[in-house]
């Protein structure tokens, strides 16, 4: 049994203009699908990254799982104890009013866990004496430790990470990953972690899903996906990163723009940016098989 | 000691010293709300305990004129009254009213801007309508039609008691849109902000997370708005009071004695309403300037 189990999860929104410059303008109503027939299985204690370009919608996945989005179609299973959330935005995560104790405490007050916040701000590695202090008196990752703390304070078994050092700088990320792992071990937490840098991924990720205009079209065991990595997008990803898997391969930048979500393409949606395309790519969406999706994979042609 | 030391080198303080207008405005403020404040105590004379007038005194010149008294330094009314008294009661009860009124344009706006913006949706739309219809009738015309519409429901001995409330809930229902409008933009923004999101996985209820999150991080420019409004609020007692469907006459504020005063302008007795007049004048303008400079402190992006 998985903790966690997403079962074909859809997620719309509208986005149309006002009703009535809708009806003035003759405009149709304006649904844009950020995350479309997502399927996934999270066990307890592992670690799973989710990779793709900004849009491709890695944080409604993440806000679909914590509860902040219903689901507009399909299931999110989780038999776990309780789901918190890390978010990207250091400087936006914390409010600016309130007492770094009291941003902790919240949970604790809030869900009546019994934790102590001196004891939870020591183990992110900050001092008790930091509650008495505001947010704007700390670092970037500074401010992500106290997120972690009060993440922590909830008592959670499973933690959303949604870009959780995409905001530092490259020494601090470093820090702040060793702290996540470290807790992991202690507190036998779940990680879903997001990301759109691969190379963070790498790190921590025990299994991987690369994510392409709200669709899941990879997903394997991390090293797998690193070595040998099967879905073009997914090549391409790794092409543009020298140091990671395939040694020797001359890094060669992204390709080609991330389609308008409102009017993705027919077929396979990363069609107009993959060197396989063909006739059947342009009119077929590819099935969700054996951890990809892609007609030439399963064709055997690549 | 170290608290005054800090509030003294705070940024608001160094904007304010810098600002010989705001100082004066400051000083002015602080002058007009005391003698309003201590009108009962410091005042030459009770304007409201007829016994204590002397119907001979009526008409007296102020004192550097030839008839004047030195008794009354601002002369006397029609029945005696000293005027420089009237002032400092008027402008308590000018005051009074405004920051009455304003107060509770300032929580109604507030509320429901907080609700329309964290809200959206119906609740939005049907707050935000009703502002906009509100906001094509001018102030003075909302506050006159819900007096008018006291003075119909509430029998006529009841009214004057009430009088005073029903005003200031005239006055600040009509200025309520403008803390609304303000509030519902700043709560927009911030309820997309992610420690909104940290509550609401916490599983804080929408409420909790209005009043706990977004309001302290919307009220700087409520209360420059605020500021401004008291002196906005004064003028629309004033000039309801003018027209007489203000404060009853046995309460007159500052609108009251400058009406009273008029009857008496083209017979040659100017000062009953002009003294009156140059006190609103002062007490509007100087709350105006602080607000204006409240407004530049705390965002400086808008000077
Ligand atoms: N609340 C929302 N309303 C409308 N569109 C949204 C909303 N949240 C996300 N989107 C859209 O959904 C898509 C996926 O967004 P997001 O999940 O934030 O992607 P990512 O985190 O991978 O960058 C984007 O096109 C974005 O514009
Ligand atoms: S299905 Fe076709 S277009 Fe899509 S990734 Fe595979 S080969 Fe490329
Ligand atoms: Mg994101």
């Amino acid at each position: 049994m998985p903790l966690l189990k997403l079962e074909r999860v859809s997620r719309d929104f509208d986005v149309s203009p006002p009703w009535l410059n809708r009806v003035l303008d003759h405009e149709p109503r304006r649904i844009l699908r950020a995350v479309d027939q997502v399927s996934l299985d999270i066990d307890k204690g592992e670690t799973v990254g989710l990779v793709g370009e900004s849009g491709c919608g890695k944080s409604t996945v993440a806000r679909l799982i914590v509860g902040l989005y219903a689901p507009t179609e399909g299931r999110i299973e989780y038999r776990g104890r309780r789901l918190q959330m890390i978010f990207q935005d250091p400087y936006a995560s914390l409010n600016p009013r309130w007492r770094v104790h009291d941003i902790v405490a919240e949970p604790i007050r809030f869900l009546g866990t019994p934790q102590k916040v001196e004891e939870l701000l020591r183990q992110v590695g900050l001092s008790p004496d930091d509650g008495e202090k505001y947010p704007h008196e700390f670092s970037g990752g500074q401010r992500q430790r106290i997120s972690i703390a009060r993440a922590l304070a909830g008592e959670p078994d499973f933690l959303v990470c949604d870009e959780p050092t995409s905001a530092l700088d490259v020494s601090v990320q470093a820090q702040i990953l060793n702290l996540m792992s470290d807790l992991q071990r202690r507190l036998g937490l779940t990680y879903l972690f997001i990301s759109h840098n691969l190379a963070v991924v790498s790190q921590v990720a025990d299994r991987v899903g690369v994510m392409y205009l709200g669709r899941i079209v990879e997903l394997a065991p991390a090293a797998q996906l690193f070595s040998r990595p099967r879905h073009p997008y997914t090549r391409m990803l790794l092409d543009a990163v020298p140091d990671l898997g395939m040694s020797g391969r001359p890094r060669t930048p992204v390709r080609g723009e991330v389609p308008n979500p409102l009017a993705p393409p027919s077929g396979c949606t990363f069609h107009p940016r993959c060197p396989h395309a063909n006739e059947r790519c342009r009119r077929e969406v590819p099935a969700f098989i054996d951890g990809v999706a892609c007609h030439a994979v399963l064709e055997g042609r690549i | 000691m170290i608290l005054l030391r800090r509030i003294w080198d705070h940024d608001l303080a160094w904007s304010f010293r810098r600002s010989p207008v705001t100082v004066v405005a400051a000083a002015l403020t602080v002058i007009c709300v005391g003698a309003a404040l201590l009108a009962p105590w410091a005042s030459p004379q009770d304007p409201f305990d007829m016994a204590a007038l002397n119907l001979s005194d009526a008409f007296t010149p102020p004192a550097w004129e030839d008839k004047g008294m030195a008794s009354y330094p601002l002369g006397t009314d029609n029945q005696g009254r000293d005027i420089l008294s009237t002032i400092m009661h008027g402008a308590r009860i000018s005051l009074g009213v405004g920051i009455a009124a304003v107060l509770f344009a300032l929580v109604l706006g507030v509320s429901l801007g907080l609700l329309s913006g964290y809200l959206g949706g119906r609740v939005d739309a049907v707050i935000m309508r009703i502002a906009d219809v509100q906001l094509s009738f001018p102030a003075i015309l909302i506050a006159l039609l819900i007096d008018g519409f006291a003075r119909v429901a509430l029998p006529g001995d009841r009214h004057d008691e009430l009088a005073i409330p029903v005003l200031v809930l005239a006055i600040g229902f009509a200025g309520w849109v403008q803390y609304a409008r303000t509030v519902r933009g700043s709560t927009m923004v911030e309820k997309e902000k992610e420690y909104v999101q940290a509550a609401r996985v916490i599983g804080r209820r929408p409420l909790a997370i209005m009043l706990s999150h977004v309001l302290p991080n919307v009220t700087g420019p409520v209360l420059v708005i605020g500021t401004i409004h008291i002196a906005t609020a004064i003028i629309t007692e004033a000039t309801l009071s003018f027209l007489g469907v203000g404060v009853p006459a046995t309460r007159p504020s500052l609108g009251t004695l400058i009406r009273i005063g008029n009857e008496f302008l083209y017979s040659g007795e100017w000062w009953i309403t002009v003294f009156p007049g140059l006190a609103l004048v002062v007490l509007v303008l100087s709350v105006n300037l602080l607000g204006d400079w409240l407004r530049d402190a705390l965002n400086p992006k808008l000077r």
